[in-house]
């Protein structure tokens, strides 16, 4: 009896340890499902011989182009045989020389201007407002309580509904407009901010503890840096929003703006006009996004997933 | 001089995980606690390292109260802990931001050297293999040097074979050094090869069981039957920890405890 219990003990011990090591395979694994999936298939890319490599790059992404541009010309071979008059939707050619008509008689340019510059003033203030209280709120859990059910509370508004309510308090002009924007941007932002503090690993601030970090440091050193992904995914769900809602505002009653080619198009009769303006809009959301991409890519070297994003 | 004097623990929800844990442990020596789940082990190490104050008791190292992190204190946890946005070489200079690059450069270009990892400096921590990480998380504690390396069951999570690897690099970077190493474990192989001395806890509430000084030369021949002979002491110990009838080895018949039995 006395023998046999230290090598059950054994036996149980190995076990318990058979048991962790299983567990931490297994939360590794969960990991690399979540995260390293798009590292294993960078990998194998870099791997594979540069040929096959090369084609894999611009072959992925011409992939994507097949089914629009192949849409497009089927489209452009029905209007061409007269098979349909395509005269509520016009065939490509003809939305591109609307948009080269436009673009030389200098209309174009304004209205594009327009609607970039209250995007601009919409999105810094919404992205301002929302970084600041989501730090806030992810930082200090008494402001989080104080703050977070209001914020809540308001973003369960349609912030479409607000309209009428800037309309009276700020006019018709910009200001309003730029408001609604804001408004727009600010909750994903908020959100993205204050979640991302929240699920920062507290092992890994606890690594910045036993180097004694202080206060800033830990910000600088830990905070910023493990925030950061998650601050760049906020950032663009912002930016897609802004886009929304500049429409929203343009299409509201403006004088000059995408949205208002886009009404106008509608008021004169023309689809034209309309798909010009959608395919700019296109073509400006997807180029702000890629900015914002391209500005965090350095930052985030370290993560392979937003590589992967890159590179197709 | 590491001081841990009646060391005390009750979480705010009551539980009691550690209860008067005292201990003398010398400059240099190495020390593993090892005791069965739930036994405070942990919680003892997180108060050493001033991470978790303990309730009640102190810890002195040198004569200086601990009830933050140390300068002199380094710790390595059962996982690496690397920083993913870090090179493996920023993050073994992690903590020797305060001196200058050069210097900086010069004792991380060290280190890497010493945990065989020069190739991996410009590596990200992602890249690496579970026994790699946990290198460079040992390379990131000592190259401060400190005092004492605080050490949380740092090899369980690794396979068998790159645990013993690196139980024995651990032996060979504490040559250089000799810091004081504390180290929690529940593998008793582990323990007989690593440690001078060897703490038994008792769970429930956590304290101090058994004391075995294990006095053989290193390095350890793990197939040795003195080595052997350890292994079974150190498993009676733990097997006769989880008996309740026992009683402490320093059991002292205060009121409360009184009552308690």
């Amino acid at each position: 009896m006395a023998g046999s219990s230290p090598a059950m003990t054994d036996l149980e011990s190995s076990r318990r340890s058979i048991r962790r090591l299983a567990i931490s395979i297994g939360k590794r694994l969960a990991m690399a499902m979540t995260v390293d999936l798009p590292a294993l298939e960078r990998t194998e890319s870099v791997e594979s011989p540069a040929p096959a490599g090369r084609l894999r790059r611009y072959a992925r992404p011409a992939l994507g182009l097949l089914l629009p541009v192949g849409l497009a010309l089927i489209w452009e071979f029905i209007v061409w045989r007269g098979w349909s008059n395509g005269r509520l939707l016009p065939p490509p050619t003809r939305v591109f020389a609307t948009i080269v008509e436009l673009g030389r008689s200098g209309e174009l340019t304004r209205h594009i201007a327009a609607t970039l510059s209250r995007m601009a003033a919409g999105f810094g203030l919404g992205v301002i407002a929302g970084t600041l209280l989501g730090a806030i709120s992810g930082y200090w859990a008494l402001a989080r309580r104080l703050l977070d059910p209001t914020v809540q509370a308001l973003r369960a508004i349609p912030s479409l509904a607000w309209v009428p309510l800037f309309i009276l308090w700020l006019g018709i002009f910009e200001t309003s407009k730029v408001a609604l924007i804001a408004v727009g941007v600010f909750f994903p932002v908020y959100l993205g901010v204050m979640g991302a503090i929240l699920s920062v690993d507290r092992k890994i601030v606890e690594v910045g503890r036993i180097f004694r970090l202080s206060g800033p440091a830990m910000i600088r050193r830990i905070l910023l840096p493990a925030v950061l992904p998650a601050y760049v995914v906020a950032l663009r769900v912002g930016l897609g929003l802004g886009w929304m809602f500049v429409v929203a505002a343009e299409l509201m009653g403006a004088s000059e703006g995408l949205g208002y080619l886009l009404l106008d198009g509608q008021q004169l009769g023309k689809p034209a006009h309309i798909l010009a303006a959608i395919v700019i809009f296109a073509i400006l959301g997807k180029a702000t996004d890629w900015l914002i991409e391209i500005a965090s890519a350095p930052f985030l070297r370290w993560q392979d997933a937003f590589r992967q994003i890159g590179a197709t | 001089m590491l001081i841990l004097d009646r060391i005390g623990k009750i979480y705010p929800n009551g539980v009691n995980a550690l209860e008067r844990f005292s201990a003398e442990i010398r400059l240099g020596e190495i020390v593993a606690v090892i005791g069965g789940s739930g036994c405070g082990k942990s919680t003892l190490l997180r108060a050493i390292a001033g991470l978790d104050r303990a309730t009640s008791g102190s810890v002195t190292l040198d004569d200086v109260t601990i009830s933050a992190p140390h300068a002199e204190i380094g710790v390595i946890f059962q996982e690496p802990r690397l920083l993913p946005w870090l090179s493996v070489a920023d993050n073994i200079g992690f903590g020797l931001s305060d001196l200058p690059a050069e210097v900086r450069r010069e004792k991380v270009a060290r280190a890497l050297a010493r945990v065989g990892l020069t190739d991996k400096a410009d590596a990200w921590p992602r890249e690496l293999s579970g026994g790699q990480a946990q290198r460079v998380a040992i390379a990131r504690a000592l190259v401060p040097q400190p005092e004492v390396l605080l050490l949380d069951e740092p090899f369980s999570a690794l396979d068998a074979f790159t645990r013993r690897d690196l139980q024995d690099h651990l032996l060979d970077l504490w040559a250089d050094t000799r810091p004081t190493l504390v180290l929690v474990t529940h593998d008793v192989d582990e323990a007989v090869v690593l440690a001078d001395r060897v703490l038994v806890m008792r769970p429930r509430p956590g304290r101090l069981f058994a004391e075995i000084t294990i006095n053989l030369a290193r390095p350890r021949d793990r197939n040795s039957p003195l080595f052997a002979n350890f292994k079974r002491r150190v498993l009676t110990a733990l097997d006769r920890s989880l008996d309740r009838s026992e009683p402490d080895r320093d059991a002292k018949s205060t009121t409360g405890e009184a009552m308690w039995w």
